[in-house]
């Protein structure tokens, strides 16, 4: 994604994330229940966890949401068997590839920057890896997921990226001092 | 800053969150069998307590959902908060007490 800025620094560290397909999934427990089967998973992950297959990654947002990360080499398949999982069940599988765009963080400074965005705790003990969440990431929308003790994605609307980078990068300018 | 308990999600900022105003009004069954004022009463007329009041919140910028809570009007105080469907839970005297403090 070109609109995101990187910068390296010795601490804290922003990073375009990959290039994703992701489809968001509505139901009740059987239509979850079918989604995340076709998807791979032996069962839907607790709430605010994700569960990762072969390419792909499952995130529990809701009570009755999973969002779907899949790599776009697998993606074709993993569409298909989702739609063929979820045939008959009342559910709504919709795609949102092209509305967030995945921002990769890193770095012993991390928690500090994400603190200065969002007043969740995001202390390892409060926040361990694997969880996700929507939150407000300063005044944009956006997911944080835990993807290591010193990593995190964050999947922000695309016209948030170019305010969303910037912020980062000014925020661990303060934190360094 | 003022925490919020989402049923779903435990502890958030508040402004995390939308207010949907009072909680528990029963839709008529039969709409066309009331008359203009008690469909008036159904639409409009709220309560206004200065105390303890249910409303419906809802966790727009995190997990989506509708979810009730009762809260104190004097000091914005949340006693619990409830899913949705709940009839409204009594609160106990020691509480309602700690919420007015």
């Amino acid at each position: 994604m070109s609109d995101v800025m990187t910068a390296s620094q010795a601490r804290f560290d922003v990073a375009a994330g990959p290039d994703l397909r992701r489809w968001v999934l509505q139901g009740r427990d059987a239509g979850l229940a079918a989604g995340a089967a076709a998807f791979g998973l032996s069962g839907v992950p607790d709430m605010l966890r994700t569960a990762q297959v072969a390419g792909g990654t499952a995130a529990r947002l809701g009570p009755h949401e999973l969002v779907f990360f899949a790599e776009p080499d697998r993606a074709d398949a993993i569409y298909s068997a989702l739609q063929a999982g979820l045939k008959d069940i009342p559910s709504s599988l919709v795609e949102i590839s092209d509305r967030q765009v995945a921002i990769d963080i890193s770095g012993p400074d991390v928690e500090l920057v994400l603190s200065s965005l969002s007043p969740m705790d995001f202390n390892i003990r409060a926040f361990p890896v694997g969880m996700a969440t929507r939150t407000l990431l300063a005044k944009a929308d956006g997911m944080v997921w835990r993807t290591g003790p010193q990593s995190f994605r964050l999947e922000v609307w695309r016209s948030f990226v170019p305010y969303m980078t910037e912020y980062l990068q000014k925020v661990a300018c303060d934190v360094r001092f | 800053m003022l925490l919020i308990r989402c049923p779903y999600c435990g502890d958030r900022a508040e402004i995390e969150y939308a207010n949907a105003g009072e909680a528990h009004i029963v839709r008529p069954a039969d709409p066309m069998a009331v008359s203009d004022e008690e469909w008036a009463q159904y639409l409009y007329m709220r309560d206004n307590p200065k105390g303890l009041i249910a409303e419906r919140w809802r966790h727009s910028h995190g997990c989506g959902r509708f979810f009730n809570a009762i809260r104190d009007t004097r000091t914005d105080r949340f006693v619990m908060t409830y899913e949705m469907g709940q009839p409204r839970p009594t609160i106990d005297s020691e509480a309602a007490a700690e919420a007015a403090r």
